[in-house]
């Protein structure tokens, strides 16, 4: 299992982690949900490569526990931009599933529609 | 994309809350969010974003900016949050990024301080994402009401304004409600009359 106190919040560290990156491989909104893959599960068990950032993030996330990037970075005390460095590179790797929200853009579209009123019967039923 | 179309793939939508600092936004979000707010921080640098090499910009400045954020699972595949905007309104990079793809905005507002909401107000009319306006009562006192509040703001008829404690629960997701159906309404309207 990953350490619960590793990673830290230190600036220097997570910057290390992307080797300096701080552009994504893809693109991944803040409240894009994240879901541990069959391959990124069995990465997790034989102890994986990638480091325990990898490895924590496939715990995370692992068992129909979906979690936001925003999530993510909060939980894992990482900038927004590095977590979406680490998961980007998890994805494709495969290790990981990234769920796009559905995009409202298009107001004659009848899938943000829908969405919108699911939302509305959910909040009703809170 | 890494989309694994599989049957019950789930789906996120969130919602911004902005207004002053003190405003009560973080509170607005924690009586509803089934989780203890969590905070993301996003790191600006003066040399710009998008700069892939850091070592070659020498005594660059870092800002950080902190976000609060709650979440409510509306159904097993769809889960909404709820983002509360970085205290001060200068850090408008970290704002296009909560407001992309947002069903829309609650401003909370202080009615005795008034202005802290304008900057937001004027944010969200750029980006035409539609918002309403929260008069939140503290210690149960509204001083104004929603029609002296609207005047103030100078803002369009349409935009609901309505009151709430961002304390208590039923009120917070009357907010949220009210602004899902005038988004839901605008939406229908514009899809009938394309403008």
């Amino acid at each position: 299992m990953p350490e619960r106190d590793e990673p830290t919040g230190a600036l220097v560290r997570p910057y290390a982690v992307t080797r300096g990156r701080t552009r994504p491989k893809l693109e991944i909104a803040l409240e894009a949900l994240v879901e541990t893959t069959v391959r990124g599960r069995s990465g997790m068990i034989r102890g994986g490569q990638g480091g325990s950032e990898h490895q924590y993030i496939a715990a995370m996330c692992d068992g129909g526990r979906v979690q936001s990037l925003a999530e993510i970075a909060a939980r894992m005390q990482l900038p927004l931009g590095v977590a979406r460095v680490i998961v980007a590179d998890m994805a494709s790797d495969g290790l990981v599933a990234v769920y796009e929200p559905t995009s409202l853009d298009d107001e004659t579209d009848a899938v943000g529609t829908e969405l919108l009123e699911r939302v509305l019967s959910g909040l009703r039923r809170l | 994309m890494s989309h694994r179309p599989a049957a019950g793939r789930v789906t996120s939508a969130k919602i911004v809350i902005a207004g002053g600092f003190g405003v009560g936004k973080t509170t607005l979000v924690g009586s509803v969010s089934e989780i203890t707010p969590l905070t993301t921080e996003a790191i600006m640098t003066s040399a710009g974003v998008g700069v892939d090499d850091n070592r070659q910009v020498p005594g660059k400045m870092t800002t950080t900016v902190a976000m609060d954020f709650g979440r409510i699972s509306i159904d097993r595949d769809l889960i909404l949050y709820l983002f509360g905007t970085p205290g001060q309104t200068r850090f408008w990079f970290m704002w296009d990024e909560l407001v992309r793809g947002a069903i829309g905005a609650v401003v909370m507002v202080d009615t005795r301080r008034l202005a802290d909401c304008f900057a937001a107000i004027d944010f969200f009319e750029h980006r035409r994402l539609p918002y309403l306006v929260a008069i939140n009562c503290f210690d149960g006192m509204q001083y104004h009401n929603a029609q002296d509040v609207r005047d103030a703001l100078a803002i369009a008829n349409d935009v609901p304004v309505v009151s709430c404690d961002a304390r208590n629960r039923e009120s917070t997701k009357n907010v949220l409600i009210s602004l899902v159906e005038y988004v839901l309404t605008m939406r229908r309207s514009r899809a009938v009359a394309p403008a």
